[in-house]
């Protein structure tokens, strides 16, 4: 097996992850003060318009609006932003092969590389047509776990709802395969288009999916599987996310409604399987990943078939019935190095988020004052002030604008995928940020939103927004066309 | 440090009057240099594009090879112009259409069996317009009965906002024009056969006359690309006038593109990375081999631009007055230094290219097993790490340390962010 791979001393140390410095009580009320709810609609906040805080970029809004890297950022850490960008780029093959440290691909996967699917550093959409491959989406699988199948720590999650892969197919359906190895089989998506019609008696049609598992080659999956359908996130202001402390962010959550507004909000905790102990999700369509390192590690693992330190298994995600997968040749042991997983990370953590545009437009303002009127700021919280960080200048004590709790929400029947996710449930899904959502469009050429992409317009996503959301979603169903206008006018500001 | 370009920030309170008339003269340089090298990428793109037109004429062996000898020409002028790509939006936004690369080659034309199959994520990969005049692309038909720059630049280039899928520019030709590397990190460049361009029964790996369109294509669109870049930088012409409306971020743009040029760029991306891989498909110009000139005459334009100096490609000189006297006048220790820096750099990037001209190619650097070769990278990498440090430090000694790290708002409102 080739691998003489020689790593370069990072520049910068890049991955420490030091533990948060505390809050002064001057700093907690100072942060008290500038994250209180907006009431005065007439005017912009001070600091709105950079809702990255300091590392918000301001550049020409076209395709590459989401690849710049955080603006505060010292141009020591550039160089290291720059040749995460190029693993982020890189298409890995399958080993063994010449091109000695990008091989170890798959065998199974769903793509080759992190940019074929979180396109241009934004989201991915759905398959245009029926038979077209899933380029950004792939299926989940899972079966339920009996009890005594969970690990003891893992079991002593309060609410854990213990799930096991599929016991041939694994956690996702792989679409792809290197040579001689058969893909696990297809994704099919299938759309049904259902009116709905708003208070003023404007028709918008929904388009319902349905999913299937087709093409199977390693014969039936499990009978009582669950599947659930996943679109690649966007990448911005990730690691601002990650700074959020976690108090202020389990500060909003109202497991019981314990002061009845129909809004609960969990937090999930999660398995670590880098730090081997119990820790808040953040990242993830259901906070199923408590950092980003370990996102990225999962999604290595799961998504192109390369191993990790936290992933070492070379054959990625072939079950032990997938036994020619997981003899296939394998790269090196890990197939991505720790410092490979550094850069990555790094790159990652410090994609920055857009300034905001007519941040002062009577539009914007009128709609962000609808924003608040329906609730939806129950969910979508605007601001947290990040952690001061000694070693992530980039992300420390930051005023930021990301428009999520990041907590769990039963978004109702019509979005469920009824598949739990560690404390998440079948029908709860993490408020996803809001930031950048404006320019989705002019980034991947397309407009798509939610968990699967269903939603081809702000609207459509808006009104498919149900359980704890569904008071919010009646009243924009609700708004006339003016308030409704506004309130996708403020959207796309952001 | 960062210089990023912000150009649009009004900074005027930060003008240290004594340097006004200075600074203007320096940016009145920097565009006079940054108008010339895209006249000279021009005319060079055009002598390319008669090679093309040549070949497409008369196809064989020798018309082949004059068409390469254009495209290793017209490179020297263009790499050289790269220190303009940072510091400036205007350019930033356009290169893409022109250098960019790694490419997923196989969208283009026929490749290697190895490349890999139809069935990839990127559904592109190995779309081989050439021969095939109906594609379908995002869930569409799309005609490409006739190959035409429209088609090129409006409907393939990064199809699906996937951005290996590169339809146009100096890459896309050397592709058409070498061939795919198949040597790994052995020796030797692409090795495209002149049949490819034959006509009737002598065409190699058919569509000849298709891919003689692409090739005419694609080399038209660059002539035209460069026309319009030229003209940004003319008298009247926006990219000049970005600059020279207002010379104190004029300055930062200089230094900007120096530094971002020589340090996240040219030796992260461009190099670490490809050291960090030992992967030949992380090389430039991987499919002529090129690569040790397209660095090094980078490693030329960063200090054209910092000494107001740039030799054409017919020998005759732009020159004026520099940021090197201004940062001179500020500090000479500093530029002294910055001076020394750049000459080191240049040296182990002629390090590099004198190895390469004597026939070991930059991709023969990356072997895994080859310590002299990444020494001999190294070298440059940390020559270039070092000459950004320097830029950093003429930063502070013009004191545009403020401008660099931020646009407009934080200069007007020191507390536009919250911290």
């Amino acid at each position: 097996m080739r691998r003489a791979l020689v790593l370069l001393p990072a520049v910068v140390a890049l991955a420490a992850a030091a533990a948060p410095l505390p809050r002064t009580a001057e700093e907690a009320a100072r942060v008290m003060a500038v994250t209180a709810p907006a009431t005065d609609f007439t005017a912009a906040e001070r600091f709105e318009s950079r809702p990255g805080g300091a590392a918000t970029v301001q550049k020409r809004l076209d395709a590459n609006a989401f690849s710049y890297p955080s603006a505060n950022m010292s141009f020591e850490r550039e160089l290291d932003f720059k040749v995460g960008n190029g693993f982020f780029r890189k298409l890995w093959v399958s080993a063994p092969s010449s091109t000695t440290s990008s091989d170890g691909l798959g065998p199974l996967y769903n793509a080759r590389g992190c940019q074929n699917c979180h396109l241009k550093d934004g989201r991915a959409h759905p398959p245009e047509r029926t038979d077209d491959p899933a380029a950004g989406m792939l299926l989940r699988l899972s079966v339920p776990a009996q009890p005594g199948d969970i690990r003891p720590g893992i079991a002593a999650i309060q609410d854990y709802l213990g799930t096991l892969p599929d016991p041939v197919y694994g956690g996702q359906l792989q679409d792809f395969s290197i040579a001689g190895i058969p893909a696990e089989g297809r994704m099919q998506v299938s759309y049904g288009e259902e009116p709905v019609t708003l208070g003023d008696g404007t028709i918008v049609s929904l388009r319902r999916p349905s999913y299937a598992a087709v093409d199977l080659a390693y014969g039936p999956m499990a009978r009582d599987v669950m599947l659930s359908s996943r679109v690649a996130p966007q990448m911005i202001g990730l690691g601002l996310l990650e700074a959020v402390p976690e108090a202020d962010i389990l500060a909003l959550a109202d497991p019981d409604d314990a002061d009845g507004d129909g809004i609960s909000g969990r937090a999930n905790t999660v398995w670590s399987e880098a730090d081997g102990k119990a820790m808040l999700g953040r990242f993830g369509w259901k906070a199923g990943q408590p950092t980003i390192r370990e996102q990225s590690a999962a999604a290595f693992s799961g998504d192109i078939g390369i191993s990790t330190a936290v992933h070492p298994d070379g054959w990625g995600e072939c079950s032990a019935a997938q036994a020619a997968c997981r003899a296939a040749p394998r790269g090196g042991e890990p197939e991505a190095e720790g410092t490979v997983m550094d850069l990555v990370t790094f790159y990652s953590r410090n994609l920055a988020v857009p300034a905001r545009r007519d941040v002062d437009s009577a539009d914007v303002l009128h709609g962000k004052r609808v924003f608040y009127e329906a609730g939806c700021t129950g969910c979508h919280n605007p601001k947290f002030v990040t952690a001061r960080l000694a070693d992530q200048p980039e992300q420390s004590f930051q005023l930021i604008w990301p428009y999520t709790d990041l907590l769990l929400h039963d978004m109702g029947e019509g979005l469920a995928d009824h598949r739990p996710e560690a404390r998440a449930t079948g029908s709860e899904w993490r408020t996803p940020p809001l930031w950048g959502i404006g320019l989705t469009g002019t980034v991947t050429g397309r407009e798509s939103f939610l968990h699967d992409g269903r939603a081809r317009s702000l609207t459509e996503a808006v009104l498919w927004h149900g359980g704890e959301a569904q008071a919010s979603r009646d009243r924009f169903a609700g708004l006339s066309a003016e308030d409704r206008d506004a309130l996708v006018k403020f959207l796309e500001s952001l | 440090m960062r210089v990023r370009g912000l150009l649009a920030a009004s900074v005027a309170m930060l003008a240290l009057p004594a340097w006004g008339a200075d600074k203007a003269a320096v940016v009145a340089t920097y565009a006079d240099i940054a108008q010339a090298g895209y006249e000279d990428s021009l005319a060079t793109a055009k002598r390319l594009g008669a090679q093309v037109d040549a070949l497409i004429a008369e196809p064989s062996a020798e018309a082949l090879q004059a068409a390469k000898a254009a495209w290793l020409q017209a490179r020297v002028p263009y790499q050289q112009t790269e220190a303009f790509r940072f510091g400036n939006a205007i350019v930033d936004d356009w290169e893409g259409k022109v250098n960019a690369w790694p490419l997923d080659e196989g969208l283009i034309d026929y490749v290697d069996a190895a490349y890999g199959g139809a069935t990839d994520e990127n559904p592109y990969a190995v779309l081989n317009v050439i021969a095939n005049p109906k594609l379908t692309l995002s869930g569409g038909e799309v005609d490409a009965t006739e190959i035409t720059p429209a088609l090129l630049g409006g409907t393939l280039q990064e199809a699906d906002a996937i951005e290996s899928n590169v339809a146009t520019g100096y890459h896309a030709i050397e592709f058409l024009l070498w061939g795919q590397d198949l040597n790994g990190t052995g020796p030797g460049a692409g090795a495209r056969p002149w049949t490819d361009f034959a006509r009737g029964t002598d065409c190699t790996h058919e569509n000849c006359d298709r891919r003689a369109a692409y090739l005419k294509a694609a080399t038209g669109l660059l002539v035209s690309d460069l026309a319009w870049m030229a003209g940004q930088w003319a008298e009247g012409g926006d990219a000049r006038k970005a600059v020279a409306d207002d010379p104190d971020a004029g300055v930062v743009a200089i230094l900007t593109g120096m530094g971002s040029l020589s340090y996240g760029e040219q030796a992260g991306e461009r190099m670490r990375l490809g050291l960090m891989l030992h992967d030949p498909e992380e090389e430039h110009d991987c499919f002529s081999d090129n690569t040790y000139n397209s660095h090094f005459y980078d490693g030329i334009g960063v200090r054209n631009v910092y000494l107001g100096h740039y030799v054409r490609v017919d020998g005759s000189v732009v020159e004026g007055p520099s940021v090197s006297e201004l940062v001179a006048a500020a500090d000479p220790a500093v530029d002294a230094d910055l001076k020394a820096a750049l000459d080191h750099s240049l040296i182990a990037l002629g390090q590099i290219k004198t190895v390469g001209e004597a026939g070991t190619a930059y991709d023969q650097l990356l072997a895994s097993d080859n310590a002299a070769g990444e020494a001999l990278l190294m070298n440059a990498i940390d020559g270039l790490i070092a000459q950004t440090r320097s830029i950093e430090r003429a930063v502070s000694a013009l004191s545009l340390d403020a401008i660099a790290f931020e646009g407009s708002d934080s200069l007007d409102n020191p507390d536009a962010v919250f911290q």
